[in-house]
């Protein structure tokens, strides 16, 4: 691909042209795009991408993956990004070149590592099964001739001869009437993991497939050629990064987050230091609840700590002379010489905060980059609990924090499936007795937000008490006057700020 | 029959690899007519010789260099292996990781140690006409399978020379088949499962599937004569229990009585299938109905086969026509047409047919007093011996196989449109 710096207009290509390029709403990737296309295309090419990629994975925790609801929802969502997803629909082919560049160029961003390959492979695998059950049966056949897929239908009365074997064969069959459904004779060692099991009928070195199972196979065969494709991607990788104009996108795209960056909410100076640990057992989330735990127990954080926690404090709020005095407080009680601190630390703070050096306001981390980079060791406490922690540490840590013991599996199970945002999600509305937390978590700033909201009262909560119990609170007389002083300025600040987040928060 | 003194194995190999060995026929196998250039050249071959000493990565350059090698050696057993990227005898020289194994036949292994715990007349290494039946229903399941269900057109059925049997699947389309395919296919030939702790090894699900299904067809023929004549599974008490551990509990008083009641095993199994039909449960595992009279059926004469031997593409496997040192036995093909007829205990051993040699050699000296050549001796040595009639077996797949080859070389070139 040629990329060209500024604006280029794209070449029009006649309509036959246009539509024998992609001749269907889906497609396997096989080739590479090829043309030229701006870097401004080029980038938001890839975000649009990257955002389908995540709500395909939110879809698929929050609903059962081909119910209506998820079909429904994740159909809007294709459609709002404006890629490809249906037949026999107008201007089919700038949605379908969206498709195919776009795949490609995140290719680029992750085929880097392991766990990037597999999430990648996973929502890829998601999507394609969704746009193949919106296929209508009469297209399924010629996707699969165009694919070079050996998959032929088998005529109605090869099927009567057969019925019995077939259907005593296929479990994916139940009680369903064999002429209603399609069957595909492909050669044995293509239904590798359907024969081996017995799951179908073979017959001289044929399988008998039903469609259902040819969408398995389809979907094997997609990502073991995805899979090789990364491998040879990661590979031919540095020859991509050296162009420089590429290079800070695709080290980015990967870790990137595509909400709110909280940096700044408008409500710096709303929070007063002895509220901090007050709020880290009500509104913080378990990231930085811990964080906040392990400096005050051990008067100390490590640089990744320092970090993670210190831009959070500056998004909820915090101005630079308040993180200055909360560090410098912390600190000097393990016994650190003031002047260290100013001279070692205090530089640092007021980097962050963009008042040094290169000046750049840091934003405070996202969920996606605290779980992707930068895991924690032995004497760390930044990362994300629900992905950095052992499992049974973890329930630990939630029976502590008085969740439900179903709330516990709900939650493991969650992290299990390597759905950590979503178990975080949970985490929030067992500690704010709410059914629906209502939003998507992609940023432990809005946790906090969200947080604060349902707090004072701004959703609807589904129990009496307002107030979560939490262990740790103790608050006494003076110190809950001052939280609902500090409470009701949050309130006003944040209320100002509510519309423009509902918005961007959809 | 000459008896087989192991101790006269290396003078009786001596005359067998040099007279009777149908090497030209074991070669035609591994090379022949339209195989990649260099398919015999990079086979690998091993040898395992007095003492057992074991040479792995042999390699020839021709039939003739094979022959001399065997005469040279002596080997007690020859195993074939796979055909590698390079020649095996070079393998030490080529770089690492380069040197693959690239094709070989897809092999199966029956091994009648494995029915140990459903067989009452042997164990270990001993067999018997009673047991052998097993063998013959394995090799009926497998081969109908492997021709009815996967298409294999080319299979050779061998005895391995003591208490089992090999098969060689030799379609070209199979010899590349990946290590999982492999696996897979055997997987699909599984039915029992489990290994001695384990009770029951069948679990049979609501919807049978038609291999399933066709393979208790075939061992309801035997299964009467086989299991409750010969093996008598249900002739007292110590035998019978182990029926019933397969058995849902709730049957299992009302059995104990009536099976002390009955005579014999015929009568006893009539009177089980009659409970399981009757039978209600309750339970997802316990079975009832004709599932469970399967359910023992197969556990006591379905097929078990060694996982290890057919996945891996490098696995050597013994040549037919290897002779087994503990017995002496000739590893002959057996004649599919004639499954039935099989007995092991007729298949000649290496001093049986050295000896009929001895005496036909004697006889023809006095005929005649020409000098042939020894390879035209070979050729009519062993069809004279009992050996004859198994070679003509194999003689005929090989017939097969060449049509075969022949067939998709015509093919491919018309393809191509060379004339």
């Amino acid at each position: 691909m040629q990329f060209l710096g500024g604006n280029r207009r794209k070449l029009r290509l006649a309509d036959d042209q246009r539509n024998a390029c992609y001749p269907h709403s889906l497609q396997f990737y096989l080739q590479p795009p090829s043309g030229n296309i701006s870097l401004i295309e080029f980038e938001n090419l890839a975000i649009d991408r990257v955002k389908l990629l995540k709500s395909v994975e939110n879809l698929g925790v929050s609903y059962v993956k081909g119910s209506e609801q998820y079909q429904s929802k994740l159909e809007a969502e294709v459609r709002k990004l404006k890629f490809s997803y249906r037949e026999n629909l107008e201007d089919e082919y700038e949605p379908r070149r969206r498709d195919h560049i776009s795949h490609f160029i995140l290719r680029l961003a992750y085929c880097q590592s392991e766990e990037l390959r597999r999430w990648f492979i996973q929502q890829e695998m998601d999507l394609l099964r969704f746009r193949f059950s919106i296929l209508p049966k009469d297209k399924i056949q010629s996707f699969l001739k165009d694919s070079h897929l050996q998959f032929e239908a088998i005529s109605d009365e090869e099927k009567t001869l057969r019925e019995q074997d077939i259907m005593a064969s296929s479990h994916s069959l139940g009680g369903v009437q064999l002429e209603l459904e399609s069957v595909y004779k492909i050669p044995f060692a293509d239904a590798l993991d359907l024969f081996r099991g017995r799951k179908v009928y073979l017959e001289n070195g044929f399988a008998y497939v039903p469609l259902k199972d040819i969408v398995a196979i389809i979907l094997n065969e997609f990502r073991t050629k995805l899979s090789k494709a990364l491998a040879l991607t990661a590979r031919s990788l540095p020859a991509v990064q050296s162009d420089e104009r590429l290079q800070p996108l695709l080290n980015h795209l990967s870790h990137s987050y595509t909400g709110q960056d909280y940096s700044t909410q408008g409500n710096v100076g709303k929070v007063s230091l002895d509220q901090i640990d007050s709020l880290s057992t009500k509104s913080f989330p378990p990231c930085m609840r811990q964080l906040h735990k392990a400096l005050r127990e051990n008067h100390h954080l490590r640089h990744g700590g320092r970090m993670q926690y210190g831009l959070f404090l500056k998004g909820i709020g915090l101005t630079l002379e308040q993180a200055l005095q909360f560090w410098k407080q912390e600190f000097i009680r393990g016994k650190m010489d003031p002047d260290k601190f100013d001279k070692g630390y205090s530089y640092n703070i007021r980097h962050s905060f963009g008042k040094e050096g290169k000046r750049t306001d840091y934003t405070p981390y996202s969920c996606l980059k605290i779980i992707l980079t930068n895991p924690p060791s032995q004497g760390d406490y930044h990362g994300c609990p629900f992905r950095h922690s052992d499992p049974e540490l973890l329930r630990q840590k939630l029976q502590a924090y008085k969740i439900p013991p179903s709330g516990i599996s709900q939650i493991l199970d969650l992290v299990k499936g390597t759905h950590y945002q979503v178990a975080c999600q949970k985490f929030f509305e067992m500690t704010h007795n709410v059914d629906d937390c209502g939003f998507s978590l992609s940023h432990p700033n809005q946790f906090f937000f969200e947080s604060q909201r349902i707090l004072s009262g701004g959703k609807d909560v589904k129990k009496e008490s307002v107030q979560p119990e939490t262990p740790q609170s103790k608050p006494s007389v003076q110190r809950s006057k001052d939280a609902s002083s500090a409470l009701a300025s949050l309130n006003s600040s944040l209320e100002m700020d509510l519309e423009g987040l509902e918005e961007l928060l959809q | 029959m000459e008896v087989f003194d192991p101790v006269e194995l290396p003078e009786l190999l001596k005359l067998y690899y040099r007279r009777l060995f149908p090497m030209a026929e074991v070669m035609e196998a591994g090379s022949g007519v339209g195989m990649v250039k260099n398919y015999f050249q990079h086979r690998e071959f091993s040898f395992t010789l007095k003492d057992d000493i074991y040479i792995r990565y042999q390699s020839f350059n021709n039939q003739s260099d094979l022959e001399k090698e065997m005469q040279k050696m002596n080997p007690y057993k020859i195993d074939i292996g796979a055909v590698y990227s390079h020649r095996p005898n070079q393998h030490n020289t080529v770089k690492l990781g380069a040197f693959q194994a690239q094709e070989k036949e897809l092999v199966f292994d029956i091994d009648m140690t494995d029915y140990d715990d459903v067989r009452r007349c042997c164990s270990s290494a001993d067999i018997c006409s009673k047991c052998w039946t097993l063998m013959t229903m394995a090799i009926h399941i497998i081969d109908r399978a492997l021709k009815e269900d996967f298409g294999f057109k080319h299979r050779l059925w061998v005895y391995s020379g003591r208490r089992g049997v090999h098969c060689w699947v030799c379609d070209e389309s199979v010899r590349k088949l990946s290590s999982a395919v492999r696996s897979g296919i055997v997987e699909y030939l599984s039915v029992v499962k489990g290994g001695q702790d384990v009770k029951k090894k069948v679990h049979l699900s609501e919807k049978i599937h038609p291999f399933v299904r066709k393979s208790i067809n075939i061992i309801k023929k035997y299964f009467e004569d086989y299991a409750l004549v010969d093996q008598d599974i249900l002739e007292n008490k110590e035998s019978w229990d182990k029926i019933l551990a397969l058995v849902p509990e709730t049957m299992h008083d009302e059995l104990q009585q009536s099976f002390q009641k009955h005579h014999n095993s015929l009568q006893r199994w009539e009177h089980l299938k009659k409970a399981a039909s009757r039978c209600q449960n309750n339970s997802k595992n316990d079975k009832c109905g004709p599932w469970l009279e399967w359910e023992i059926m197969l556990q006591y004469c379905f097929p078990r086969l060694d996982i290890n031997v057919s996945k891996g593409i490098n696995h050597l496997l013994k040549s037919p026509f290897s002779v087994h040192p503990k017995t002496g036995r000739i590893s002959v093909p057996i004649d599919l047409q004639k499954v039935d007829q099989f007995d092991p205990f007729t298949v000649p051993t290496i001093s049986s047919i050295c000896h009929e040699l001895d005496v036909i050699s004697t006889k023809e000296e006095e005929k005649e007093n020409g000098a042939e050549s020894d390879i035209k001796h070979r050729t009519r040595d062993y069809k004279k011996t009992s050996l004859g009639p198994f070679v003509k077996v194999f003689e005929q797949f090989l017939e097969n196989l060449d049509k075969s080859r022949k067939g998709e070389l015509l093919k491919k070139s018309d393809l191509q449109k060379d004339f």
